[in-house]
């Protein structure tokens, strides 16, 4: 493993990026590796951006420097665009191809660029592109609101992640109620399944 | 982890706290005995927490009406001899400024530790003001933590402190701090919640001008005395890397984007980490300065250390150079991060870093900004009053909307736009009252149920006094929302989780002598309409309550009663007239590819408001 392994996770208020990051946070303290974790609360969180970085390794600031994610998730389409800044060409992306569409957008106020675009566009910066459609696994695990859980299994697949997928689960049963477990549990390899195959 | 395992884990484990978190552990291993808070972010989650664990732990926790009250509580306790927590929002700590500013004076008899988050950047703020400041205007010593350990450690350091010398401490944090999850080791806890004894002494706790004078006396000789401690502190600490070209002061969250960029890019310095950093170290300070050629002060927020050290350049009539906020090396405003603070530190150093190309899309990105919650009481509360105003043929260019702090501020987005002034917490009224009295333009005031019994109470005594013609809408969803959900004096809880005596809005308002006051279901959008109509003839102060549970509260419901509705629309009978999305704009709406009014099942809170605004009936609960 690199010295530090840099990831950025961003999504949009209520779908469960928090929660995603910290169990992975969790997950690399067990494994006995420091790890530091920024978050958002507040405003944001009101249908908002919401953006976590976490550091696993011999840092002390969450806060990632421009173009050095090692990983990123997308939990959703255009969200990605909004931190190219973030990665470079050697970054592995992960990315939701279910988009949120704002409010903006059906007033009229702003465009939503057809996700085909996105995924476009992302191409041509990285060659490490994952796209999957989370929340149909999330629907085909039992619930959409887990589809938090397909992406983080999703990112858990990608190479170099830093952490198997056994303390990942490990660490998710900590942090969610035990009613819910058996339904992200598939979420979660329904992600993962779904990278690996795309890795083939 | 479960939030239980704050209280529950033993020392020596280690727990992946949030900086927030980890205050709540510090409280624990403290032996604090009373705790109190008005909700603020970036602070809100030491009170949820606390909340969550206060009982069991057996210390007393309170959510008070404002910060002030806050204060005062932990004062009280502080006097009383016991170990106290007072914590708030940057902006809070003005609420309770003048209490702040009387108990150093008085002194405590209990440790009594003030925190602080400041917001730079202003995330969730209406400003970025840096309380480091406040700290030297009401000479309460300082402590700034970088990580969620040394929040936890300078909280329990501060404990000590205060008791010694019988003075309240400042803990400043910062979001990126308050919000930032870490590795924290844990220490034994030492159990509160035990009854204190105030002990009368009139000459050390009654501020008038016959005391005052010594009490200032005696804070002076306290600050002389805290100085020598800050100045032999461990906490003060310096970590060499080999060079003396360069030496670097640095605090809370800067210091953490300076030591990765020291570390990184191998760079040799010197680094002078100040956690206790007033009374400023002077003589440690000066000797660091000695050991190099030339000083970056690495600070969020104000110039406030950078000042310091060219005084004492002055002082001591030494000639080296400043690098920081002040000659434009470092940004003058806003947060850091670890790019700009590499940059900084680039301009200084000969030689560039190695970057990467920052990459840009071509694509325009759609706007995404916060918005009231899908299922929230407000927007049906605007919806009605729209067109209640509609009714009555008032001109909206008219009418100033006097808003206040909370989740119903989001109104003065498209299609609401009413919010058109807001300042702090409770202004809608005052300010109301003084738009009416400048202009002879109509006033709508709107405030939430928690920030009423905050700050907009006295406002609204002072309306009502003046005989002003303006409608007030209270808009009372149980619970104060922005912050996530504390309960607040209109709600039979406390913070504790214990029945309390619910504080009824309606009967305030009766009691001020308002001649309009009526409540109402916002989720009724016609009877709404109609009270808003009947208000807004009404020739003096109007108080309609719209009273409805936060979106929250209604998920959190659903959720356990596994109850809730779920909504499409009929595509045979919708006309596309789309009044649900330009008029209403629940979130959950959208318009897909093939142009067709949807509902996002993921968004949807199954609250069913929208049924009502649909002409063809569209709407449908899904069987
Ligand atoms: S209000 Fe009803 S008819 Fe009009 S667009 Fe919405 S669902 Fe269709
Ligand atoms: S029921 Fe209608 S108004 Fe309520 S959350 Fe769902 S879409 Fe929005």
């Amino acid at each position: 493993m690199k010295n530090i392994y840099k990831l950025y996770l961003i999504g949009v208020g209520g779908q469960g990026t928090v929660k995603a990051s910290t169990i992975i946070g969790e997950a690399a303290m067990r494994k006995g590796l420091n790890v530091v974790m920024s978050e958002v609360h507040g405003m944001a969180q009101r249908g908002g951006t919401v953006v976590t970085e976490l550091k696993i390794g011999d840092a002390h600031s969450p806060l990632i420097e421009k173009g050095s994610a090692d990983l990123l998730i997308a939990f959703e389409p255009v969200e990605a665009l909004r931190v190219l800044d973030k990665i470079s060409n050697k970054t592995f992306v992960v990315i939701n191809s279910s988009p949120i569409i704002p409010f903006t957008v059906s007033l009229g106020i702003s465009k939503y660029p057809e996700v085909e675009k996105i995924i476009e566009e992302l191409k041509h910066i990285t060659d490490h592109l994952l796209v999957l459609n989370a929340r149909e696994i999330a629907r085909e695990a039992g619930n959409i609101i887990s589809e938090n859980m397909v992406l983080m299994g999703a990112g858990a697949a990608s190479p170099d992640f830093p952490l198997d997928k056994e303390i990942i689960i490990q660490s998710m049963q900590e942090n969610l109620p035990p009613a819910s477990w058996e339904v992200n549990l598939k979420a979660l390899e329904g992600g993962y399944k779904k990278v690996q195959e795309l890795r083939r | 982890m479960k939030i239980k395992e704050i209280l529950t884990s033993k020392e020596g484990e280690k727990l992946f706290l949030l900086g927030n978190e980890a205050a709540v552990r510090g409280v624990l291993e403290g032996g604090i005995s009373v705790a109190s808070t008005y909700p603020g972010t970036p602070s809100s989650e030491i009170g949820d927490v606390l909340s969550n664990l206060a009982k069991e732990a057996g210390i007393y926790f309170e959510f008070s009406a404002n910060e002030k009250v806050a204060f005062e509580v932990s004062t009280a306790a502080a006097a009383a001899g016991l170990r106290s927590f007072v914590f708030m929002k940057h902006v809070g700590l003005n609420v309770a400024a003048d209490a702040f500013m009387s108990t150093v004076y008085t002194g405590v008899k209990g440790g009594m530790i003030i925190l602080s988050a400041d917001d730079p950047s202003m995330h969730s703020s209406q400003n970025e003001q840096d309380n480091r400041i406040m700290a030297r205007l009401a000479h309460i010593p300082l402590l700034e933590p970088s990580n969620p350990q040394e929040v936890k450690d300078l909280l329990k350091f501060g404990l000590d402190i205060s008791e010694e010398f019988e003075i309240p401490v400042l803990l400043r944090t910062t979001t990126r701090i308050s919000h930032m999850r870490g590795v924290v080791n844990v220490g034994k806890i030492i159990p509160g919640g035990k009854k204190g004894i105030f002990k009368k002494d009139p000459s050390k706790y009654v501020v008038v001008p016959q005391f005052v004078v010594k009490m200032r006396q005696r804070l002076q000789e306290k600050i002389i005395q805290i100085q020598k401690i800050a100045e032999k502190s461990k906490l003060n600490r310096i970590i060499d890397t080999g060079g003396k070209e360069l030496g670097i002061i640095t605090s809370g969250a800067a210091f953490n984007y300076v030591i990765d960029i020291v570390q990184e890019k191998g760079i040799k310095v010197r680094v002078l980490k100040l956690a206790f950093s007033y009374p400023f170290p002077e003589q440690k300070v000066l000797d660091f300065i000695n050991t190099v050629d030339q000083i970056l002060i690495v600070e969020e927020v104000e110039p406030v250390m950078e000042k310091e050290v060219l005084f004492l350049l002055g002082k001591h009539s030494l000639n080296k150079k400043v690098y920081g906020k002040l000659d434009g090396t470092l940004p003058i405003m806003y947060e850091f991060n670890p790019d700009i603070v590499s940059m900084g530190i680039e301009k200084i150093i000969q030689g560039k870093f190695k970057k990467e190309k920052t990459l840009k899309t071509q694509l325009p990105l759609p706007l995404r900004p916060p918005v009231l919650c899908p299922g929230c009481p407000h927007r049906p509360a605007y919806y009605a009053l729209k067109k209640a105003i509609k009714k009555l043929r008032l001109n909206e260019k008219d009418i100033i909307y006097s808003s206040d702090i909370g989740c119903y501020a989001l109104a003065l987005q498209p299609p609401y736009n009413m919010a058109d002034y807001c300042i702090c917490m409770g202004s809608s009224l005052g300010v109301g009252s003084g738009f009416t009295k400048a202009t002879s333009q109509r006033v709508i005031a709107l405030i939430g149920d928690s920030t009423f019994f905050h700050g907009g109470m006295p406002g609204l005594i002072n309306t009502i006094h003046h005989q002003e013609k303006l409608l007030l809408v209270i808009m009372d969803n149980r619970t104060t929302g922005m912050t996530g959900g504390q309960p607040h004096p209109g709600v039979p809880l406390d913070g504790m989780r214990n029945p309390a005596r619910e504080i009824s809005i309606e009967e305030v308002a009766k009691g001020m002598g308002a001649g309009f006051v009526k409540t109402v279901d916002p989720f009724n959008l016609k009877e709404t309409e109609e009270i808003f109509i009947e208000a807004l003839k009404f020739e003096e102060v109007a108080v309609v309550i719209t009273k409805h549970p936060c979106a929250m509260i209604t998920a959190t419901e659903n959720k356990k009663s596994k109850k809730k509705l779920r909504y499409k629309i009929n595509q045979e009978k919708c006309s596309r007239c789309l009044l649900c999305i330009k008029n209403f704009t629940c979130p959950a709406f959208f318009i897909n590819q093939n142009n067709l009014v949807n509902i996002n099942p993921l968004l949807c809170n199954g609250c069913g408001v929208c049924i009502q605004i649909c002409p063809k009936k569209a709407i449908e609960v899904i069987k």
